[in-house]
């Protein structure tokens, strides 16, 4: 990976960053798009953790990574704290690996 | 800024829950720093990134394409894309920078954008107060800049010793962090439309993976906002949430 790449989407990340705080004064969202524009930040968060749990380059990641990411959703539901959330997915991914299911 | 009135605003079970969030993360950016150095990147590349980028979905995402074999510049826009939800989270948070003398306010901009993240911004909309919003980003925000760095350093470490991190699970380390950050926010009356929005979203980005370039098929899914477009129907409380907080605030209130 270039040094160049990391440059420019970090370069690219600060931009979107510090647009928010530069501009908020000058610039006023109207209520309406603020919700929609949380609203869409919500959205974006579930469908990265659903293509995440999901697919691996342009195909499927198998079965053991969707069942220790199910299981990690269980156990939010349930209110678990996040390091338990985040253990019991890499543990029951790594056990059914280890089980010969991938 | 003074840290410690910024310590005593802040209840102790939000501390809690900021330190709780801080050690997830830390087992997440571990898992990045091992995945990439495993899959042969250099060290440097995952440390640098994790400093100068500092946001864990775009540098996975970016890795992710590198180690798949794709060419740089895909890696750099399949972050970018994912990093578009940043824009909204620089509004949504931008009142707690904008304080002080002129100069200091510079400051807090110039360093406080960077520290922008779905975590820092969830736990500042869980305030209204100023003071506390104010509390509630700069903790959580440097705290979790801090833990990221170190575990993604420590992860690089140890995988140059690991060679098969999908082993070890590390790989359902993330999804399960952001499901974790996020799934609160979708629960509870009046939050239906949300969710159909998500699930929608979710699905045609999935359906749509095989035939998009890495980065294209989550951008697609804001297509599901549709469904909280529409005039709410008597009854949904989505229409008498009293502001726009409303919708990630409760994200890491309900962890217990």
């Amino acid at each position: 990976m270039p040094v160049l790449a990391i440059v420019a989407l970090a370069a690219g990340t600060y931009a979107l960053r510090l647009a928010g705080p530069l501009f908020q004064g000058r610039l006023r969202l109207p209520e309406r798009l603020r919700d929609l524009l949380t609203d869409a930040a919500t959205v974006l968060l579930v469908t990265l953790a659903a293509t995440a749990a999901l697919t691996q380059g342009d195909g499927p990641a198998g079965w053991a990574r969707p069942a220790g990411v199910l299981v990690a959703a269980v156990l939010v539901l349930r209110r678990a704290p996040f390091p338990v959330v985040v253990i019991a997915a890499a543990a029951t991914c790594a056990l059914l690996r280890l089980c010969g299911l991938s | 800024m003074d840290m410690r009135s910024l310590w005593r605003t802040l209840d102790r079970g939000t501390l809690r829950d900021i330190a709780l969030v801080c050690l997830a993360d830390a087992l997440v950016g571990a898992s990045f720093g091992a995945i990439a150095v495993a899959g042969g990147l250099p060290l440097w590349v995952p440390i640098v990134m994790s400093l100068l980028v500092f946001a864990g979905g775009s540098q996975f995402a970016a890795v992710g394409v590198v180690l798949a074999g794709g060419g740089a510049l895909a890696a750099v826009a399949a972050g970018l894309i994912l990093n578009a939800r940043l824009l909204v989270f620089g509004f949504a948070v931008a009142d707690v920078l904008d304080h002080g003398t002129p100069r200091r306010r510079r400051w807090a901009r110039l360093l406080g954008a960077h520290l922008v993240t779905d975590e820092s911004v969830a736990f500042t909309l869980r305030h209204r107060d100023p003071h506390r919003r104010r509390a509630a980003f700069w903790i959580s925000a440097v705290g979790l800049f801090v833990v990221w760095n170190l575990a993604v350093l420590v992860g690089a470490l140890a995988g140059r010793v690991i060679g098969d991190t999908d082993a070890l699970g590390l790989d359902a380390a993330f999804p399960a962090v952001l499901l974790a950050l996020v799934l609160p926010a979708l629960t509870g009356p009046g939050r239906g439309r949300l969710r159909a929005a998500a699930l929608t979203g979710a699905l045609v980005a999935v359906a749509a993976t095989p035939l998009l370039p890495a980065g294209l098929p989550v951008l697609l899914a804001l297509a599901g906002l549709v469904f909280t477009l529409r005039r709410p129907a008597p009854g949904d409380g989505s229409a008498t949430e009293p502001a726009s907080e409303s919708d990630i605030q409760s994200a890491p209130q309900e962890v217990r």
